[in-house]
């Protein structure tokens, strides 16, 4: 494990310089927060729904690390313009990379782990350059954390609530 | 160059690292540059070897067995409660109650005395730099049973106000304060809020788990009622604490954990509880632990707390004078800037890079710092900040792990914000 392998330039570029930064006048845009207790870092994220539920617009605002700014700001750029659904099968494919594993016992009553099996036809394009983030475990909640607060503005449209 | 002939004058790191067989390992190819003792602090030999020697010839349960094997276990045990009594000057091994830990120990006061005619007064008053072990128990008591919770604020050089202090213990019942920061290093003026905490008629609480590792700790000179530390961070094992009370207090006020061992008599229809301390104590206490606890007090002993004061204050000011030196403006330590007004805990602000890339920087040249909120959001929140990073030293720390540091900062400038 060597720190270039988390650290990767597109990944510091994105630190250095965040796509998307601020906030959107909020309503119409929903604004969700959220919170990594390990580090205190706090994303709120900001988007706009079309009527047709395609991603107009997003922001981010918030503090983190760099791998929760650079993540944030990735996905920023890899989610507009998509629908709800793409959006969801993005943010599946993403913790599938982060080796995000789902909990349940099997039949004998043995926990099992299943890895997020994502849609193979989605593609990560620059956000595979987080992938180095699994072999740090304690920072894979950086890394998620913009994408779980997106899934809850997601889940608050599609329960058709605000 | 020849160690000092006498330890207790002056500490002889290189003599004293030996004892820690965790500082032969390597880290990612580097010497392990151990800076979170705060957290928790390694163990020496002599610790690790007494607990393996109790389990391999006198383990068994104890206080209630004939048997030689449960006469020793009990014998070492109860002899584990006069050494911690006389380390931190209790008059008495009955005032000494082991617990989980400190924070066990902060949750039991706040239990039994909530609970107690004591607590008439149902006004506490805490600090804004408590550690959420003296925050979480009372604000759980605040909204379970109405307690009124006051605060202590703290000024920008990170020290307690205390320009208000008798007016905000008017009815208050108990006060609560840590005796030193884990995030500021402060080291508080407790003798003063126990005086006029007394004076007011409220009971007073020391938060230890910082201060009784590093400083030679009297209870009767902290003027306080009761004091809680954690046995890990000072050389001893996870899962010991001790509760020291007032004696009086702690057969005044009622029993905490319900079970085997904290009772005298038990009927279908009722319960007698046993005595001081055993009234607190229910259940197989963490005897291994308590054995391992012993030993740790003996090692420091040895070594002195007045020459581990003086060693971590020298070299918190080494730290202190390198940073400057090296960084200037560009980083900002918080808490007090002298070193005799601290312990040997440095939180900072480092050129805005996020404490957690600092410390995954620093880990890759073996040096462990602690990144995050160091339980104490309340107290990130009044510093303004979500996060710092924090090194902290104790007795095997030196200069070169200062300077490793150092140059570990600087590696993270490099990669985070190239000239």
């Amino acid at each position: 494990m060597s720190l270039e392998d988390l650290y990767r330039e597109i990944i510091l570029d994105h630190y250095r310089n965040p796509r998307n930064r601020g906030d959107l006048p909020s309503p119409p845009a929903m604004r969700v927060e959220g919170f990594n207790p390990l580090c205190g870092d706090e994303v709120v994220v900001y988007v706009d729904f079309d009527d047709s539920g395609v991603v107009a617009d997003i922001r981010i605002d918030g503090q983190g690390c760099s791998i929760s700014q650079s993540s944030a700001s990735m996905m920023t750029n890899a989610v507009k313009g998509r629908t709800t659904k793409e959006t969801r099968e993005l943010i599946r494919a993403f913790k599938a990379m982060m080796s995000i594993h789902e909990h349940r016992l099997d039949g004998d009553g043995q926990e099992v782990l299943e890895v997020v099996s994502p849609d193979p036809a989605v593609e990560l394009g620059d956000l595979e350059a987080l992938k180095g983030v699994v072999k740090f475990p304690v920072r894979i909640k950086c890394a998620t954390l913009s994408w779980n607060t997106l899934a809850g503005a997601l889940d608050t449209v599609e329960s058709g609530g605000d | 160059m020849a160690p000092p002939a006498d330890r207790r004058v002056t500490l002889d790191v290189p003599t004293v690292r030996k004892d820690f067989p965790i500082l032969d390992r390597e880290i990612a190819g580097h010497r392990l540059v151990y800076l979170d003792s705060a957290a928790s602090s390694q163990k020496p030999r002599a610790v690790l070897d007494a607990m393996d020697r109790y389990y391999e010839t006198s383990h068994a349960n104890v206080h209630r067995g004939v048997y030689t094997l449960a006469e020793q276990a009990t014998a070492a045990y109860e002899k584990a409660r006069a050494t911690v009594a006389r380390f931190v000057g209790a008059p008495s091994p009955r005032g000494v109650v082991f617990t989980k830990n400190a924070t066990e120990a902060i949750n039991l006061v706040a239990s039994v005395w909530s609970r107690s005619a004591d607590a008439t007064a149902r006004v506490v008053l805490l600090s804004e730099m408590e550690h959420h072990a003296n925050l979480v128990p009372w604000l759980m008591l605040r909204e379970e049973r109405g307690l009124e919770l006051r605060f202590l604020p703290v000024d920008d050089g990170g020290r307690l106000v205390l320009d208000d202090l008798d007016r905000l213990l008017d009815g208050v019942g108990l006060v609560s304060v840590t005796a030193m920061s884990n995030v500021l290093g402060t080291i508080n003026p407790v003798r003063r809020i126990a005086d006029a905490a007394h004076a007011a008629g409220a009971l007073m609480m020391v938060d230890g788990a910082q201060y009784v590792s590093h400083l030679a700790t009297d209870v009767g000179e902290l003027g306080c009622d009761f004091l809680a530390f954690s046995g890990h961070k000072m050389c001893g094992p996870t899962g010991i604490g001790v509760l020291w009370g007032r004696e009086d207090l702690l057969e005044r006020l009622p029993a905490f954990l319900g079970g085997g061992e904290m009772i005298r008599d038990v009927r279908l229809d009722g319960w007698l509880p046993n005595e001081i301390p055993w009234k607190y104590e229910a259940g197989t206490p963490p005897i291994a632990e308590a054995i391992g606890l012993a030993a740790a007090i003996g090692y420091l002993s040895d070594l002195g707390l007045d020459s581990v004061r003086s060693h971590e204050q020298a070299l918190t000011a080494y730290a202190l004078d390198a940073f400057g030196e090296r960084f200037g403006a560009d980083l900002a330590v918080h808490g007090p800037p002298q070193a005799c007004d601290r312990g040997g805990v440095l939180s900072f602000a480092y050129r805005g890079i996020h404490p957690h890339d600092l410390s995954q920087v620093l880990d890759s040249a073996g040096i462990c710092i602690r990144a995050g909120h160091h339980c104490a959001k309340p107290l990130m929140r009044r510093l303004g900040v979500g996060a710092t990073a924090r090194a902290s030293f104790y007795i095997y720390n030196d200069e070169a792990d200062v300077d490793a540091l150092v140059a570990g900062l600087v590696a993270a400038s490099d990669l985070f914000l190239p000239a």
